[in-house]
């Protein structure tokens, strides 16, 4: 940040794997192979030494009670010396934006010259949960000195024990959905059907162009299917390149089947996909003969009372950001914002214009967002930072933001720097 | 002294044997005479109570007996004295009055195993370099100090003749299971069990040992007919194995059941004499010729005063097909190195991928590695379609399609992709290199690596400078090619390089012969039994009719009316008959299984399996027209020695080792009568016959390959 000790933090470059609706072409794989095929790519495409790095921050937000630090099984791959500290975090759907600033913070304060930083998340293999009853009788029955004893503390389950609880995507203190979180915010704020749908066809629209013209593809590693007759996954399966509003309209609503707009169709879906950044010191960079993307001028985090509108912490994140970036919203020459529902996205946009701030849509979104692309929670913000940073260089756009609402109430943002 | 003792707690004695200067220890006359000696000591030595027996040296427990002192040896008497030597200082071993226990880590082979079994009890440490095994079959001989004795009489006739007659070498774990050793520790637990073990039997504790493998154990080694039934099933197997070429295994399969017929003492007269008989077979010297011969050719980077090798921690191949996916998935079970394929577009990059990983799946299936281990190799194997990450490869072998624009092109794309000092080398068959390292930047860095098919079995590497190869380059290709499990020779850069030189006018000869009016089956079961593996006319199945008209064409090219094709093969490949690829080919295939010959071959190729010329002309004519190409390309110095000869063609195609190899086998025979035979048969048959310079000037000089 332009007051810290100096040291600025450079996006050197970053991939991810292709991202698939959760229960398509990822679904054989686990959040750690994802985690760690995307890091392994991340070397190849940038030609790096494991050895150079210092450090591995992984963000996921459901992870699996079998791997519970994917970074660290992500630093211990074969292309790494197995010295490399590493650790997961969860800021939810900031998760590997966080993961970015940790990373940062790291780089400024001296601990680190190179840190990958990425994020991962796989909807398709989330831990199912055993019920409270049958988790206590299987506890108590391991416990058990003998076998009759063992048999008749199992024999007190019934069969609406086995019922597996799996996680939902609700607010532990509210006991609200995201969805429903939208469908408030849509009618607080007054965001139609019609813009809703429309912004979910501009995603779509324009993540087809970019997976077209090779922008979005140039950010993807292909996937080798584990079974060598599945064709190899080089893009983003959930990018509709046959929809129109028409078909967008006619879908139901999920959350308020009488009054509500929130769809399916202008939801962001439930994703598989892994995302990795290549992050260094300047003079790390310098050495190592790297010429970077960008640099990361600053940073933020806010939250909100999630009772509130869950998902409109970005209107505070942003101007936080701005303000340690010592820049106005007028100078950011690209936006990508994180959509998690295009209620969520208009209505962050209607609080930065309440401030305002003009939006220019043309800035936004240039190649669509996780609503067509899709949101593997833990690894869109590294997607983003990486597009954002690409995007930068391809404009030569000297100032990038990028805002993510995230659960619990959380907006992140970032401001990065082309020179 | 090898052996030295000290006497520590509880008057238990440790042993260690520590050959110095040597780097594994070895059972030689002197070492003998030293075990003698120390136990002789430990016997008068009041305070020792129990001995426990070690290594000193780092990976290796016993390596075996001193071969270097049995090829000394001339007459079978003085083979059997040897062998009744050792018998009777283990059986001192075995009947010494204080207890023995062996703690073994590291290689425990031929004699170093019977010492181990001569003892009382035996502790292996559970770590990969610990392996047991009886490999002396493997040399044309048998396991002579009492090694055929005491391996049944405590695993039982089945497994024991599983691993005598095979020459078997197995991981601790498997000996454990078998019964071999009574424990398996960790290795930093090996000294004190062992010496636990010692402390124990002192004090009148013995190990109970119960057979193994239960009800079908009792009734196939418990008794004597259920034996009988063994020794006839393991008899059959060898002579089927063996064809009759091999004597060794079934000398060890009499001195087994003869040993559990008539009692110990008999067996190991019938084993010593057996020993005697089977040290100076011609077999035999030519086994052990091979093995030093290898082990010589580990050390030797084919190149005077070879500078250090780069050390290659990263692999870049390009072509993912059968020969590259098979290179990428050996370097990574073999070297642990990290890889990077390439090939044009993605599927066929997956399908590259998908086939080096069998290859690792297949270790795991075999329970070669662990499943974490596993999880670290398959995390070795990744590819693409561009060049992203060749950038770090050390080393970058293409095995793109056999043509040498194609070749030039991967070349300038990969020097443009890799660091300065990247060696980039060709698994070429025939193009010479300099002729691809023409189009070359950095032709100093340019190296043929032929691979044979399939990589992850075939053992042979031809290693093949250019003139402007860089010395480094040549022991960095060599030294890769040992990490990888090959045998490396560096041979000339000249058309078919060495095995392919000699290869293809055998396999055309195998053409003519079948145009003639030989039957298919006819051939090929004529030179199983002559001792290749696999006749010429299933090899061309295994090799693919295309690739082999490909070769052919550019030795015909190259060298002239001699290596003309055979015109009637040019059918097999228009009618899509590549081999076992293609599901069909001389055989039929089906399911990846060879059948039986396809009748409809005959009539493509014109020829009826009328008969031919008798037996002894086929043999004579497939093998003299390889013998004299190969004796040609000694005279032009394609290969540095008559051994890298001999080597190549062994481990390359399968040439009977029990021959020694085709200059081995040409010494045998004699030049001059080799002569005179090649011009009976180019008289008879055509120029393609006439005796080659060299085998004519070596005929009248009468000088040998070999001294």
């Amino acid at each position: 940040m332009p007051d810290g000790n100096g040291r600025r933090v450079a996006v050197i470059a970053g991939c991810r794997t292709p991202f698939c609706r959760a229960g398509t072409a990822l679904k054989d794989a686990r959040a750690v192979d994802l985690a760690r095929f995307v890091a392994r790519e991340l070397l190849e495409r940038t030609n790096l030494e494991g050895a150079a790095v210092n450090a591995v921050i992984f963000g996921q937000v459901v992870p699996s009670a079998l791997v519970p630090n994917v970074a660290r099984e992500v630093s211990l791959l074969p292309q790494f010396p197995k010295e490399i500290p590493a650790y997961s975090l969860n800021r939810a759907c900031a998760s590997s934006g966080q993961a970015v600033a940790n990373a940062h913070d790291e780089i400024v304060l001296g601990g680190a010259d190179v840190v990958l930083a990425g994020g991962v998340e796989s909807l398709s293999d989330i831990p199912i949960l055993a019920s409270r009853r049958l988790a206590d009788i299987l506890v108590e029955a391991s416990k058990a000195k003998s076998l009759p004893a063992r048999l008749k503390t199992l024999s007190r389950i019934r069969p609406r024990d086995l019922v597996p609880v799996s996680p939902a995507i609700a607010e532990p203190s509210t006991g609200e959905s995201m969805g429903q979180s939208a469908e408030k915010m849509a009618k607080e704020n007054h965001i139609t059907r019609e813009a809703q749908d429309r912004w979910a066809l501009r995603s779509h629209v324009f993540a087809a162009r970019g997976g077209d013209d090779g922008r979005l593809a140039a950010e993807i590693a292909p996937w080798f299917p584990a079974r060598p007759s599945d064709p190899v996954v080089t893009q983003d399966n959930g990018i509709r390149r046959d929809t129109s509003l028409e078909q967008i309209a006619k879908l139901k609503p999920v959350f308020d089947r009488r009054y509500g707009s929130v769809t399916a169709a202008n939801s962001s879906p439930l994703t598989d996909g892994a995302a990795a950044v290549l992050l260094m010191s300047e003079p790390a960079a310098r050495a190592l003969g790297y010429s970077p993307l960008a640099f990361i001028r600053s940073y933020a985090v806010a939250a909100v009372d999630p009772g509130w509108q869950l998902l409109q912490a970005p209107i505070f994140a942003v101007p936080k950001a701005l303000e340690r970036a010592g820049l106005e919203w007028r100078d950011l020459g690209l936006i990508e914002i994180h959509e998690a529902f295009a209620a969520q996205v208009l209505s962050n946009l209607q609080g930065w214009a309440a401030k305002g701030w003009e939006i220019d849509e043309s800035k936004i979104n240039v190649m669509g967002g996780s609503i067509a692309i899709g949101h593997p929670f833990g690894a869109t913000g590294a997607r983003i930072v990486t597009t954002l940073a690409n995007e930068m260089v391809r404009r030569d756009v000297q100032f990038g933001l990028l805002s993510i609402c995230a659960q619990g109430g959380m907006g992140f943002a970032m401001v990065l720097e082309r020179r | 002294m090898a052996l030295t003792w000290e006497l520590a707690d509880q008057g238990v004695a440790v042993v260690t044997f520590d050959s110095k200067g040597e780097p594994v220890n070895k059972i030689s006359a002197a070492v003998k005479q030293d075990m003698l000696a120390t136990f002789e000591a430990l016997e008068r030595e009041t305070a020792v109570r129990a001995v426990a027996f070690f290594s000193g040296k780092p990976d290796t427990f016993i390596a075996g007996a001193d071969i270097e002192e049995f090829v000394k040896l001339t007459t079978a008497a003085e083979a059997e004295r040897l062998s009744a030597e050792g018998q009777e200082l283990l059986d001192r071993v075995a009947r010494f009055p204080k207890p023995v226990a062996v703690g073994i880590h590291g290689a425990c082979l031929g004699g170093g195993l019977e010492f181990a079994l001569a003892c009382g009890y035996r502790v292996a440490s559970d770590h990969p370099k610990t392996q047991l095994g009886l490999p002396e079959v493997q040399l044309g001989i048998l396991p002579g100090a009492g090694g055929c004795q005491r391996l049944p009489r405590l695993i039982g006739a089945r497994a024991a003749l599983d691993i005598i007659l095979a020459g078997k070498v197995e991981p601790a774990q498997k000996a454990f299971r078998l019964g071999i050793v009574d424990e398996l520790v960790h290795p930093a637990l090996l000294r004190d069990i062992t010496m636990a073990a010692a402390q124990r039997m002192a004090g009148g504790w013995r190990p109970k040992r119960k057979r193994r493998g239960g009800v079908a154990g009792w009734l196939l080694d418990g008794n004597p007919l259920g034996r009988r039934l063994v020794f006839r099933t393991a008899k059959k197997r060898v002579l089927e194995q063996s064809r009759g070429n091999y004597p060794a295994p079934l000398a060890a399969l009499e001195a087994v059941e003869h040993g559990l017929r008539r009692g110990m003492t008999e067996g190991l007269k019938r084993e010593a004499q057996l020993f005697g008989q089977l040290a100076v077979t011609d077999v035999s010297r030519k086994l052990v010729q091979i093995f030093f011969a290898t082990t010589a050719l580990k050390k030797d980077f084919g190149i005077p005063n070879p500078p250090a090798p780069i050390v290659v921690h990263r692999l870049g191949i390009v072509g993912a097909g059968f020969m590259g996916s098979g290179i990428a998935g050996t370097a990574i079970a073999q070297a642990g190195v990290d890889v990077r394929m390439k090939d044009a577009d993605l599927p066929r990059v997956a399908k590259g991928l998908a086939a080096a990983r069998d290859i690792l799946d297949d270790r795991l299936k075999r329970r070669r590695i662990t499943k974490y281990e596993h999880a670290r190799l398959v995390a070795l194997l990744s590819g693409s379609d561009g060049y992203g990450g060749f950038g770090r490869a050390e080393l970058v072998i293409e095995a793109v399609f056999e043509d040498v624009q194609v070749k030039q092109q991967v070349l300038r794309e990969v020097e443009a992709a890799n660091a300065d000092d990247g060696v980039f080398a060709s698994n070429t068959s025939t193009i010479p290199i300099h002729r691809i390292a023409e189009a070359a930047a950095r032709p100093e860095q340019v190296i043929g690596m032929h691979f044979f098919s399939p990589v992850a079995r075939m053992p042979l590497l031809e290693v093949i400078p250019s003139e402007r190869t860089a010395p480094v380059v040549v022991s960095t290709a060599v030294a890769f090619g040992r990490r990888m499990g090959k045998t490396a020779i560096v041979v000339r850069d000249s058309p078919g390089f060495w095995i392919n030189r000699i290869l293809t006018p055998y396999m055309n000869e195998a053409g003519h012969l079948l145009v003639e009016g030989v039957a298919i089956e006819e051939i090929d079961r004529l030179m199983v039994e002559w001792g290749f593996p696999v006749g010429p006319i299933t090899l061309l199945d295994e090799v693919g009719m295309d690739v082999g008209e490909k070769v052919v064409g550019v030795m015909h090219e190259a060298f002239g009316e001699r290596f003309a094709p055979v015109p009637a093969f040019a059918g097999m490949v228009k009618s899509g008959r590549l081999g076992r690829k293609a599901g069909k080919g001389f055989y039929t295939y089906s399911a990846g299984k060879k059948g039986s010959v396809d009748p409809g071959v005959y009539e493509l190729i014109g020829a009826h399996p009328n008969g031919g010329p008798r037996a002894a002309e086929i043999i004579q004519r497939l093998m003299l027209v390889m013998l004299n190409e190969a004796a040609r390309a000694v005279g032009e110095g394609i290969v540095r020695s008559p051994r890298d000869g001999d080597i190549g063609a062994i481990f390359g195609f399968g040439f009977p080792p029990f021959r020694g190899g085709p200059l081995r086998h040409a010494d045998d025979l004699g030049a001059p009568r080799i002569v005179a035979e090649l011009e009976r048969l180019a008289e008879r048959y055509g120029a393609r016959f006439a005796p080659c310079d060299e085998l004519r000037d070596r005929g009248r000089r009468g000088a040998k390959f070999y001294p």
